[in-house]
């Protein structure tokens, strides 16, 4: 499972790490939000989800999307725009979904994605499955009406869900401060009476956590929030100068690794070894590099396609 | 006049406005600090401080009510809305509020807000970043919706829309923000009228009738049409409600061939309107049926976006279909 974590944790860092450097070759269009520095929060929920149970992710959601097992190649399509893409490439990395799998996309619109992973919850019952929905979004998001309307509605219909939110301390180009009068968002469950907790960016604390959440979903007890308190270590996207934030606080977050503590943990309890480690990244930037080949080698869809498909 | 860019203008309009008017209030997401998404508001914060450059949680229908409330007890707010395409979240407070304070409560309020936002493509942002929306707010009564195409316009537009004491839906475009040109210093003052078109281009043989980034497209098209001995006439609406019915009709009158181009998907956009007042009131001046340029009947595509955006070569395909054709 340390392993599986692991892996997790690194195949969403290359597969952000090679999307910033082909979009920066101009090679894929579009805005690009990478999730850099917050992998651990996908690895760790993910794990307690199968491919019934249902995501909603937001604009900074590659690592959502990879945790929850989208098969890389055809999600590298679709940022690339190409027809093998989840969504046709018509919508690139702001849309990413796998309606296979329970990835109900990605969202332009904050806020936009909590109601409709509600919405799941709300089907799930209905039918009478033990299936669950998460919804993924950043504190940002609490701010929008949609937040607040979805986390009563849960609360009132005990819906089998679980509110997940990524703390990275900014939203856009200004601070929490402007965002929010509490430190933290479980202060806002509170007025749902929705049972959250607030964890580091630990990966298996936020497993632990996640996994209590999830369980109560599962057994029909209703939804919780999980806040994960998380640096985003680039801009708000590829590109941004971030003059607002100064290079400091910059440093200072990137000096705050995930993936590198987790390693360091790794290895002190004899878990895995150095050599164990190095394999994995190199077994992981095989795959992710295939990937990219992939979908450079897959083609755009066609002007006669465009109006395909609005309609069932 | 000095050279400037349209970004710049808009920031201009809005300082202008605020040494003008105490009253006068900007407020949006990022507008303050960090001095706007797309940099419109660069400065204002440090001129004007928190209190006047209002940064604002992510809640588009929170804050723009807001505005609407301070607006009916006297202030002017501006509110940004970093793209168009948010503004769906705040469609209560535009269309329910907003748009029907004054008539609803029986003229007792007026609430002069101006709602700013940039539409349309050119970023391959994709479905929800690249709408072209205008032509909701046109259909609601009560509301202004004004597009500039040029420096000189967006600035003389936005402070006539900030001192306008109705709700104006002040649409700005993505691609034009860098754009370079001529727009008025401040001591001049210039303060042009909303309702009314500017003929850009004139010309005899047809009329183009289009606004913010198609009146450049419409310009290049007729640059095309001119080497093939074709002469049009571009017509710039500005405001879209209410449009300048005498300057579209009195072209008309004189070309006898009508087109309209919008960046929006055509199909009911305000290309329609007009083509139906056009049939309605001057049917007898058309020699041809009246053609419209729009995108495609289709959510904005993210990888084929420059061919679902239209451009000058639409334009020009379609004034040849009406040059080709007779009623
Ligand atoms: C309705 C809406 N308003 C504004 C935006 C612009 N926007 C995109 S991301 C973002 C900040 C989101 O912050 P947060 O929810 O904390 O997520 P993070 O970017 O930190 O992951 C904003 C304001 C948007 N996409 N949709």
């Amino acid at each position: 499972m340390l392993t599986g974590f692991y892996t997790m944790m690194v195949r969403i860092r290359k597969v952000e790490e090679n999307l910033m450097e082909v979009f920066s070759r101009g090679e894929i269009p579009g805005f690009l939000h990478v999730s850099i520095g917050q992998e651990a929060a996908p690895a760790a929920v993910c794990a307690h989800l199968n491919a019934n149970d249902c995501i909603s992710t937001t604009h900074r959601g590659h690592g959502w999307a990879v945790a929850k097992g989208i098969e890389i190649r055809r999600a590298m399509a679709e940022l690339f725009g190409k027809r093998e893409g989840f969504c046709l490439g018509r919508s690139g990395s702001m849309h990413l979904a796998d309606a296979g799998i329970g990835i109900m996309g990605a969202n332009g619109i904050v806020g936009g994605g909590i109601p409709i992973a509600a919405g799941a919850a709300f089907a799930a019952q209905y039918k009478k499955t033990d299936h669950v929905a998460v919804a993924t979004f950043g504190e940002g998001a609490t701010g929008e009406g949609a937040f607040h309307e979805a986390m009563n509605f849960a609360a009132i219909r005990r819906l089998p869900m679980v509110f997940v939110c990524e703390n990275n301390g900014w939203a856009e180009f200004s601070p929490k401060s402007v965002h929010m009068p509490v430190e933290s968002v479980t202060s806002r469950a509170l007025a749902y009476d929705i049972p959250a907790v607030s964890v580091s960016n630990k990966v298996v604390e936020i497993y632990e956590a996640a996994g209590e959440a999830v369980r109560r979903a599962r057994k029909g007890k209703g939804p919780s929030l999980l806040e994960i308190r998380c640096d985003r270590w680039y801009g708000h996207y590829v590109g941004d100068a971030q003059k607002y934030r100064g290079k400091e606080k910059v440093e200072e977050a990137m000096a705050k690794d995930c993936i590198a503590d987790f390693e360091a943990e790794l290895i002190k309890g004899k878990v895995l070894r150095r050599k164990d480690l190095d394999r994995i990244r190199a077994e992981v930037s095989a795959e992710v590099e295939d990937a990219v080949n992939f979908a450079r080698q897959c083609t755009y869809p066609d002007v006669s396609e465009m109006l395909e498909g609005l309609y069932v | 006049m000095k050279e400037t860019r349209y970004i710049f203008a808009i920031k201009e309009a809005m300082e202008e406005e605020m040494d003008r008017d105490e009253n006068v209030f900007l407020i949006g997401e990022d507008v303050g600090l960090a001095g706007g998404s797309f940099g419109a508001s660069k400065g204002l914060y440090e001129k004007f401080g928190p209190e006047r450059v209002v940064d604002t949680p992510i809640s588009e229908l929170g804050f723009t009510s807001l505005a609407a409330g301070a607006a009916s007890c006297g202030l002017r707010p501006i509110v940004e809305i970093m793209f168009m395409d948010f503004v769906t979240c705040a469609m209560d407070s535009i269309v329910n509020q907003i748009a029907k304070m004054r008539y609803m409560f029986g003229n007792q309020y007026t609430v002069p807000v101006v709602v700013r936002m940039p539409e349309g493509g050119g970023l391959n942002a994709g479905p929800q970043h690249s709408q072209c929306l205008e032509a909701w707010f046109a259909h609601v009564p009560g509301l202004k919706v004004v597009m500039a195409a040029t420096p000189h316009d967006v600035k003389g537009l936005l402070k006539a829309s900030i001192r306008d004491d109705n709700p104006v839906i002040f649409i700005e475009n993505k691609t034009l923000h860098a754009m370079k040109g001529m727009a008025a210093e401040a001591d001049e003052d210039v303060v042009l009228p909303l309702g009314k078109a500017d003929v850009k281009l004139q010309g005899s043989d047809v009329t183009i009738v289009t606004a913010s980034r198609m009146v450049h497209e419409s310009l290049k098209a007729a640059r095309i049409l001119e080497q093939e001995g074709i002469s049009a006439e571009v017509v710039d609406l500005m405001t879209i409600q209410p449009w300048d019915r005498k300057t579209v009709f009195d072209s008309v009158a004189k070309t006898h061939r009508l087109v309209v181009a919008h960046e929006a998907v055509k199909q009911f956009g305000f290309g329609a309107e007009i083509a139906a007042a056009a049939a309605e009131e001057i049917l007898d001046e058309l020699d041809a049926p009246v053609m419209r340029v729009g995108a495609p009947f289709a959510p904005a595509s993210y990888s084929l976006e420059k061919y679902y955006v239209p451009s000058a070569d639409d334009v020009v395909s379609a004034v040849k279909s009406t040059l080709e054709r007779t009623l």
